[in-house]
This record gives C-alpha cells, structure tokens and sequence, in this order.
C-alpha cells in the first residue's frame, strides 16, 4: 500500500491542482444551474445539477456507444491539444487552431472527394496528407510573421480564424461545390473515409494517441524538441547557444498548424464525410483548455481530451433530457482555466500546500506581448 | 513573328489599364463616399472603444486579451436588463437601465481581471482567454435558457440622432456631418471619449502616473505611487468602456442578441492599439481604418463600380472583402508592430520587494 503510493506521490504532486480545479469547477457550475433554474418554467430546482451531471456521465461512459463517442469526440481534442502545447513549449500561444482546423477539414474534404473511389489504402493517406499540409500552411504564416516582423500570434492568428471561415465559405460555393444538395458542401468522401475499428470508432483515435507518443518523442528526445523547449523558456539564452529562434518559432507554429489540420481531417475522414461552411467547431476553444489542463504535456493532454471529449459527447444528452443548455460545459472550462491561472484559490479551499502552478512557458508569450520579435535584437 | 508583336502591344496596353483602373477607382471612391462615410463611424465604434480600453489597460501595464469576452457579456446583460424591463418601465427607461447595467457589467469583469493580473498575479494571456470562454458560455447558456423559450425581442434601440436634411443634403460637407451626428448616442460618444483619454493620458497627474506604472512600476513605487491602485483604476475604468462598447451592439446597432456576436471585434480592437501605438487617437484611427474596409465590403455590393473597373472588381468574389478588414489587420500587424514600442511593463504582473 505505501510502495503504491510512493510510486504515485510525483504524478499526484504535479495532478493534484487540475484534478482539484475540475471538482471546483464543477461545484460552482452546480450552484449556477441551481440559480439559474429559477428562472425557467420548470423553477427552481435544486437537485437539478446532480441529475444533469448523471446525464453527463451517463453520455459520456455509460454505455459502449456512449464510450464509442467520448473517444470520438476526444481523438480531434488530442491533435488540438497537442498543437497548442507544442506552442506553449516553445513560448507560443496559438489561438488560431479553430482556423488551422477548418482549413485541415477543407483540404481533407476536398482531396478526399476527388480521390473518393480510389482504393482506401492510397485515398485515406493522402486526404490526411492534404488536411495535415493544409493546416501547416495555415500555421506557417502567422509562425513566419512573429519570428519575422514580432506581430504577435495571439491577434494574427485569430484574424485569420475569421478570414479562413469566410474564404473557405467562398471556396465551397465557388470552388468545389457538390452538385444536387440543398446547401453549399463538398461532394462525399466514399472510399476515403477512415475505416472503423470497432462500432462508430474511426481509425483517427489511434492516430491521436500514436500522435500523442510521437510529440512526447519529438520533445524529450530530440534535438529540435531540446530546441523549442529552450526557444520558449528563454529565447536570448537560445541564441546565444547557436540556435536559431527565428527559425524555430516558424517551424513550431508549422508543426502545431500540421496538429490542428489532422484533427480537421479525422474529423471530416471519421465523422462528417464533407465540408459544409458554417460547420461549427468548438475544437478550437476546447483545444486550449486541453492543453492547459494537461500542462502542455502530452500524456496530460491525452487525459485532458478524453476528459473534454466526454463533456462533449454527454452534453446533448444532458441538454435534451434535463434541459440544461449545453453551454454549461463551456462555463465548466472557464471555471477550470480560472482555477489554474489563480491556483492560489484551489489551494486555499483544498488546504494543499502544492508547489505553485508555473505554466513558465507563458511568461514568454505573455512577455513578447508588444511585439518583441523571437530574437530579442533590434534589426 | 506577328505573334510576338501582338503580345508585345497586349503588354503595353495592360501597362496602361493599371493607372487608368487606379483613377477610374479614385473617382469611384469619390462617388460613393456619401454612402461609404456615414457607416464608418458606426462600424468602428465597438472597436474604437474597445481599442480606448486596451490603451488604458496596457498603458498601466496590465494585457487584456479579454476585451472580446467582457464586450460579449456587457452586451448580453444590457440586454437582457432592456428584455426585463420592456414591459414593466416601458422602451426608453428601459434601454437606459440596459445601459447602465451593460457599463457596470464590464466595470465587473474589469475588477475580476484587475485581481487575476494584479493581486493574484495569475498569466494575463491566460486570464483574458478564460474571460473569452466563459463569455461565450454564460451568454449561451443564459440566451438559450431565458430569452430563446420566451419568443420576444428586447427593448429595441435607442433612437440615432438626425440631422436636418439641408445639412445632410449639402455637398462635400453633408456626408461628413452625417458621419459623425447622424449617429446613436454612444457612437457620438466616442469622439467625447477618445480626446478626453487622450487629455488625461498625456497632460495629467492620473495619466502621468498612469504611465508611469506601465513603463518602470518599481520607480513609480519609490516615489510613491500606488502601483495596484492605478492598475485596478486603469483597468476598471477601461473595461466599463468596453462594456459600453457591447451595450452599443445590443442597445444601439441592432437591438438584438445572438451568440457570439462579437465576432472577433475585440481582437480586432487590440490590433488597433498597437496600430495607434498604445495612444486613444491613434487607435481612434486604427478603428476607423477598420471600419472603412468594412463598410468598403458592403458598398462594392450595394452600389458596384461600372464599365472596366465594375467587370474586375466584381471578379473579386463578395466573401473575399468580407474577409479583407480582417486580412487587413494581419498585414498591418505585420507592417506596423516591429516599429511601435509598448509600456515597458505591459503583462509583468509587479511584486514589492520582499514578497515572494
């Protein structure tokens, strides 16, 4: 029993505050959805929370479908995180996974529908390739322009989730829409969809999780992994050792691009079979709540999407038998954001003394908030 | 041999199509300004006022990335106060308390930012996307949970001012008097606003220790100044405007809610900061360089070019100017940013010497 705990004590030291945030988190949103039901015709309520959270959990792990779908819903969320992560490793904020994201689904979409009776073996490959490609270009540019001119990544990358929204918007009606349907969308996928392996599961969960192994390789055991974690930790340090920040600021914006585009393309590939405009992806949002939870870690991120992915596969359920609007879980995600940023109240309820939360790899983004261009010289 | 001549000649009158396109395009700006000036103003006003609180907050040295999220929810409580209210007090009283409630709904949210940045000193950048989430799900959540099941509107709008026709009717003059008076209360109010910041920032005691902070907080200390006092003030202060910005979506421009209505018009305000470096006129400015693209969008629509000019420029498909205020915005980013200098201080949270 003690030798269990021992081996356990490090991973609880650095768990122990989200593990906390979350159950806070949940306990306010109860006393929301308690207040808030007093103003609908049902009134006031206050055992409503406990019977939408069981709806939650009941969606979410209730069932083999319902497990079928959190994994689902989880696998994008792996690839988001991740790309976020990345950044954050390398002092980077990337909020324009949403756009990446759609980009990636666009190019599988439209790739996949042309090679649609292809043979699965060269057509799924090469639609993954087309979203993974996709969603790097749309990564490159706002990499290329902080480490080129210091424009900070957190306002290109969001103008650029609008514009990609529009754009893509127009390509579908312009470009590549599917004749005989009543709404703008790209023609079907047919053979290059992600085969299943096991009731509505798609191959793209496996491809997350190998993804998740991989980054954790790329960062731990590589050079260019050693670079970006020393890029973000300290970006003048790194130059002075001969690495070239520049450089690796573009080529890590690229490579969390290339993440967010795969979880767009398994997205299309597993789930929806093509692009329509307008299709709402909350993965961008949530995607950085992941990487946050999961302290940009990629085992952290591998339990933080799956904890997302159940939220989202069990809100409807929650929504349509309780009525409690599906929105709660975005409070739920600002709740536990909240509690990480100011650790210090999950402290003072839980009473824990643990060491505080340093997400350092902020202090460079929040640092180069002005415009400091990686390299931290004048040019 | 012929061939190549009759290439050489198509060169040489596309060399002369680009100038005569580049003048055809002047005069064709200068027939529709009429209708192109009167909707800057209204379009660069929820950026203008969200740029002038992202000023306040960075010049005492505090990031918000929140302004989107705080803007959001200010909208949504006015409006939901104007819905409340209708029928008890009646549209205009109602609309006033939306109002009042939108203002002090981003005052609130400008204290909870205060004390993440300041007292708890948690991550800025962090903060604010917390802000951004929990906006689009407490508006949500609230929409689809009160006003959705209703089935009624809210209050309406406050009524615009309008100026006597003579004056809007008088060339040259006409359009640029309708672009600023023939506006609702809070559009003609960001003028009022942006010059009195920029009078406080620069010619007072408050804006002098305003920027004091901002720039080297630890010397602003030894001289004693309160450095958490004037961040709390400042950023308090800047986000009641930013509420004011989103009471302006509901309660002036279209008297409706709908989720996320924002649309990214926060972020597009904190470009304009940087744009106007970190000065109300400037981002004033940078506003209204954004407006301008937009409202550019909608003419090429409504009153498309002729002959020459019309054939190419309705080549460009419609989606492709919605998209340009925001592709904009990247490219002057880019332009811009290398060249303009923030508060010294901007994001680092200030610790007295001897507290950990």
């Amino acid at each position: 029993m003690k030798d269990w705990r021992a081996r356990l004590g490090p991973t609880w030291a650095v768990a122990q505050v989200p593990v906390y945030s979350i159950v806070l988190a949940f306990a306010i949103a109860a006393v929301v959805i308690i207040v808030s039901s007093a103003f609908t015709r049902t009134g006031f309520d206050p055992l409503l929370p406990f019977a939408a959270y069981a709806r939650l959990l009941a969606g979410s792990f209730g069932s083999g479908n319902a497990i079928a779908n959190t994994l689902v819903a989880a696998a994008p969320l792996m690839f988001g995180g991740l790309a976020v992560g990345l950044g954050l490793k390398a002092g980077l904020f990337n909020i324009g996974v949403a756009g990446q994201f759609l980009v990636g689904a666009f190019a599988a979409a439209a790739t996949g529908a042309s090679l649609a009776t292809a043979p699965t073996i060269v057509a799924m490959p090469l639609a993954m390739l087309a979203g993974a490609a996709g969603g790097a270009v749309y990564g490159f540019i706002p990499g290329y322009l902080k480490a080129r001119t210091g424009a900070h990544e957190v306002v290109t990358t969001i103008m650029l989730n609008s514009a990609a929204g529009l754009l893509l918007t127009w390509a579908v009606n312009d470009l590549v829409r599917a004749p005989g349907f009543s709404f703008p969308r790209t023609a079907d996928i047919g053979q290059s969809a992600l085969p299943f392996v096991g009731r509505n599961l798609h191959l793209g969960i496996v491809f997350a999780v190998a993804a998740i192994f991989l980054t954790r390789w790329l960062l731990d055991r590589t050079t260019l992994g050693f670079e970006i974690r020393t890029v973000g930790a300290n970006p003048s340090a790194a130059r002075y050792a001969g690495m070239r920040p520049v450089f690796i600021t573009a080529l890590t914006m690229t490579i969390s691009g290339l993440l967010a585009g795969l979880a767009g393309a398994i997205q299309i590939l597993g789930v929806t079979g093509f692009y329509a405009p307008g299709i709402t992806a909350t993965v961008g949002f949530d995607s950085i709540a992941v990487a946050l939870l999961g302290r940009s870690d990629p085992i952290g991120i591998l339990f933080a999407a799956i904890l997302f992915g159940a939220f989202r596969a069990g809100a409807p359920l929650m929504q349509i038998e309780t009525s409690v609007p599906i929105e709660v879980i975005d409070i739920i995600q600002a709740l536990v954001i909240l509690f990480l940023a100011a650790d210090l109240i999950v402290r003072r309820v839980f009473r824990v003394r643990a060491p505080k939360v340093e997400i350092t790899e902020m202090a460079t983004v929040t640092g180069s908030w002005g415009g400091t261009p990686p390299t931290g010289a004048a040019r | 041999m012929g061939r190549d001549a009759a290439n050489g000649r198509g060169a040489l009158m596309d060399l002369l199509a680009i100038p005569r396109l580049l003048l055809e395009f002047v005069l064709y700006l200068f027939e529709v300004m009429p209708d192109l000036l009167p909707i800057i103003l209204a379009l660069a006003t929820p950026i203008a006022l969200g740029a002038l609180c992202g000023v306040l907050n960075e010049r005492s040295g505090v990031v918000n990335i929140g302004i989107e999220g705080i803007m959001l929810m200010a909208a949504f409580f006015g409006y939901l106060t104007g819905f409340a209210l209708n029928e008890s007090l009646g549209s205009f009283p109602a609309i006033l308390m939306g109002l009042a409630v939108a203002v002090a709904t981003g005052a609130l949210l400008g204290l909870l930012h205060a004390w993440l940045s300041v007292s708890v000193r948690a991550d800025q950048i962090i903060a604010g996307t917390m802000m951004n989430i929990a906006a689009l799900g407490v508006t949500g959540y609230l929409n689809r949970l009160i006003i959705t099941p209703s089935g009624r509107g809210g209050a309406g709008v406050v009524p615009p001012f309008h100026l006597p026709d003579q004056l809007a009717e008088l060339p040259l003059v006409g359009p640029i008097l309708s672009m600023f008076l023939n506006q609702g209360p809070i559009a003609m109010s960001v003028i009022v606003l942006v010059l009195v910041s920029q009078f406080v920032l620069f010619r007072t005691r408050w804006g002098l220790r305003t920027r004091a902070v901002g720039e080297h907080p630890k010397a602003a200390d030894t001289v004693g100044i309160n450095v958490f006092r004037q961040r709390y003030m400042n950023v308090i202060i800047g986000c009641a405007i930013a509420g004011l910005a989103g009471a302006y979506l509901t309660l002036e421009s279209t008297g409706a809610f709908q989720n996320g209505m924002t649309n990214g018009r926060g972020f597009i305000a904190l470009a304009a900061v940087i744009f106007g470096r970190w000065t109300p006129i400037g981002s004033f400015l940078g506003a209204l360089l954004f407006g301008t693209a937009t409202a550019f969008g909608f003419i090429v629509v409504v009153h498309p070019a002729e002959g020459e000019l019309g054939t190419l420029m309705k080549s460009i498909p419609t989606y492709w100017y919605a998209a340009l205020p925001y592709l904009m915005t990247v490219v002057i980013l880019a332009g811009v940013v290398g060249r303009s200098t923030p508060p010294a201080a901007d994001g680092i949270p200030y610790a007295k010497e001897g507290r950990a």
